[in-house]
């Protein structure tokens, strides 16, 4: 990983739980105030948000000065990169200012594997368009192995836009390592059947309810209306078919627990009540983005 | 002109079937005599031994950019490219700034031609006017002016009734369609095949329906006008297999097949290469097996390049906002033996026929065959030479080819147009 990380795809599996386990070591501990560690001292890590995002960005910017690393983020708004600054001028700008490692989210899929084959300096994807995000999906696991001894095995159903998802490629790649029983589920034109090959392991049934009996884990996702070129599905009848409510959560395991990468839309692909039950974990994973990105940087600067 | 003469090549004519050793003198830009041992004093001598003089190299779909993107190609520059490709002869597609869609347009390129290019450049005419689909275009002045072909290469025609309209003047004209086949309202937004590589790196894909529905009407409009119809660049097996199927029925139909399509598929798109980016997409394996197999039955007519140059700076750019295209005169041969005649697929006449006489046939030209009194085009190639292809050093403006690297067995040696040796390979490029 110290080339970088772009993608969960290329890792192996002893990679994943080597990170999974120094993100435990960093996770907060019971009402203890957190101490500043040096391990990165007079590191400098760029954050390049060309896409908007709050939890993402403050998380890798926590994470690198819990660090002792320095962090400056440059986002879309204000910046060149919005005033229609090419990919290949921001980059010279970049290797000119000679950071250690730069994390850049991107609306373009590919967007960091073009950087990081022309920069000798490690990137790390904080999400590309549709393609992956891949702490995203190590949070994930982290937040699942903090509710269940292992990942192997697990029965994960992963509901809703999942062909626009780079939450869902990340996580199904994460899973399907640790052999996990993955089961998409989404109206047929976000859930492609091709998407069943790209990892072994991997379902896909229209059905919702099919999708969440005896699920361990159930990973709702956020519907992008803004990748999608033209109404893929009728929106009103969304929640209504691909919208988790309590009702649905008789069908899965009794100790199934709720993720969701956020932000959230209520009333449209998840309840309220589900959301703010004792089954969602979603403020779990928040607190684990930090610890998670705090093993990467570490892994790839340290 | 003094005479030249290609002295102990092996000479293969597809067209007539003739295959041996023997020397061909050149006149006046004319072939005079093909037979062994001829004595000419004065000639020019080139000595073609352990080499295959064939005729020259025609490809159907080539981009010169030029009037109008100047800085991706020039008429020059891409005439170079195709000469050091074993090219004597390229179809420039309309698709220029103008559109080439009038006979002024078809004869500046001409004069620009005659002046800079050193091949021979056959201009394609627009279907309709600045290839926008809703009215035709000149035809019949363009071909008067030497238009050999019409075509909207790049933006189809969607409407089904202009397209009706185009082919029934052009069936009067006796100029062939070239369509490059593609629904744009299917494959809008698309960026790759669509398949489980598209799906794996988060691309938008292109469907083979997108192609695959206009072969269909295209066939259905040729049964209804008789027009001549060329389908340009075939990607996908469903696609072969209606034209396979219309010519069995005897219809005037005929496709050509690029490298790229057969030597590449949807699972080479790795890492977010901008150079594998084209369209038609590289299909899925399926479809280049299906391409293979059409050539080897028959079913393609020529090998065409579309070679489409696209300067670096934008190809220097995410993935999804890279334009479409790359470039494929230099490439041709080199790919073609290896996927088709190293693998034992076809025969090495075979695959000459598919640069010479099947892209003539296609556009109803006078060229591709050897034999007294016709012009001497002659490619002269070495079907050993071991090489490797090097984009930085490519005659073309634009770099942006899939195959930079590859090494190939069997390229051009030497390129000869109207009887003059145009192009020749030096030793250190080896």
């Amino acid at each position: 990983m110290r080339a970088g990380l772009l993608g969960i795809e290329p890792l192996d599996r002893t990679e994943i739980e080597a990170v999974l386990e120094r993100a435990k070591a960093f996770q907060p501990a019971q009402n203890q105030p957190f101490v500043k560690l040096d391990t990165l001292r007079g590191k400098m890590i760029v954050n390049l948000f060309f896409e908007a995002s709050t939890r993402t960005r403050t998380s890798f910017e926590i994470a690198a000065r819990r660090l002792g690393a320095d962090a400056i983020s440059i986002t879309a708004a204000g910046s060149s990169l919005a005033k229609g600054e090419s990919l290949v001028d921001t980059l010279n700008t970049l290797a000119a200012m000679r950071p250690d490692a730069i994390v850049m989210r991107h609306s373009a899929s590919g967007a960091p594997h073009f950087l990081a084959r022309h920069l000798p300096i490690p990137i790390i994807n904080a999400g590309d368009g549709t393609h992956e995000h891949p702490t995203q999906a190590l949070l994930d696991a982290r937040t699942i192995l903090d509710h269940r001894p292992t990942l192997e095995g697990l029965r994960v159903a992963i509901i809703g836009d999942i062909v626009h998802s780079r939450v869902a490629r990340s996580n199904i790649f994460l899973l399907s390592k640790f052999n996990a029983e993955i089961v998409l589920c989404g109206p047929a034109s976000l859930a492609p059947p091709e998407l069943a090959r790209i990892a072994p392991g991997v379902s896909i049934t229209y059905d919702m309810r099919e999708a969440i009996r005896g699920a361990d884990v159930i990973m709702m996702l956020r519907v992008q209306l803004e990748r999608q070129q033209e109404a893929a599905f009728p929106p009103d009848e969304y929640f209504q078919f691909y919208g988790l409510r309590l009702e649905h959560l008789e069908l899965a395991k009794p100790d199934a627990i709720v993720m969701h990468p956020g932000p959230i839309n209520r009333g449209r692909e998840i309840s309220s009540e589900v959301a703010d039950s004792q089954r969602s974990v979603i403020l779990n994973q928040v607190e684990n983005g930090v610890a998670v990105r705090m093993a990467v940087l570490e892994r790839i600067l340290g | 002109m003094p005479k030249l003469l290609i002295r102990n090549g092996r000479v293969m004519d597809p067209a007539s079937g003739m295959d041996r050793a023997a020397d061909v003198l050149i006149k006046s830009g004319l072939i005079v005599r093909i037979e062994p041992n001829i004595q000419a004093t004065g000639a020019i001598t080139f000595d073609a031994g352990g080499l295959v003089v064939a005729p020259g190299f025609i490809d159907l779909h080539t981009h010169l950019r030029e009037p109008g993107y100047e800085h991706a190609e020039t008429i020059e520059t891409g005439s170079r490219a195709a000469a050091a490709g074993g090219f004597t002869s390229v179809c420039a597609m309309p698709n220029t700034r103008p559109v080439n869609d009038d006979a002024a347009v078809t004869r500046y390129i001409l004069e620009q031609a005659e002046r800079f290019a050193i091949t021979n450049v056959f201009p394609v005419g627009a279907i309709t006017e600045n290839s926008e689909g809703e009215r035709l275009a000149s035809i019949g002045s363009m071909k008067a002016a030497g238009a050999v072909a019409i075509s909207d290469d790049g933006q189809p025609v969607m409407n089904s009734r202009v397209m009706r309209r185009a082919m029934e003047f052009a069936r009067a004209f006796d100029v062939a369609v070239i369509d490059h086949c593609e629904d744009l309202n299917l494959s809008a937004g698309g960026d790759m095949h669509e398949g489980e590589q598209s799906v794996r790196l988060g691309l938008r894909g292109i469907p083979s329906v997108a192609e695959e529905i206009m072969v269909a009407r295209d066939l259905l409009l040729v049964e209804l006008t008789g027009a001549r119809l060329h389908v340009a660049h075939v990607s996908s097996a469903r696609s072969l297999a209606m034209i396979a199927d219309a010519r069995r029925r005897g219809l005037p139909v005929t496709c050509e097949v690029t490298p790229h399509h057969i030597a590449l598929c949807d699972a080479d798109v790795v890492n977010y290469d901008s150079n594998f980016k084209m369209k038609p997409p590289l299909g899925s394996a399926a479809d280049r097996e299906a391409l293979l197999e059409g050539i080897a039955a028959g079913v393609v007519d020529a090998i065409a390049t579309d070679h489409a140059p696209h300067p670096g700076s934008e190809k220097m750019q995410e993935f999804e906002k890279c334009p479409f295209g790359v470039i494929g005169l230099e490439t041709a041969l080199g790919v073609a033996l290896k996927v088709l005649v190293h693998t034992g697929r076809i025969s090495l006449m075979r695959l000459i026929e598919l640069f010479t006489a099947g892209p003539a046939r296609v556009l109803g030209i006078n060229r591709g065959r050897l034999e007294p009194g016709a012009v001497a085009d002659l490619t002269i190639f070495d079907p050993e030479l071991v090489w490797t292809y090097d984009v930085n050093r490519s005659c073309s403006k634009s770099k942006n080819s899939p195959f930079d690297g590859w090494t190939f067995r069997g390229g051009p040696v030497a390129t000869v147009v109207k009887g003059r040796i145009v192009w020749q390979r030096s030793q250190e490029r080896g």
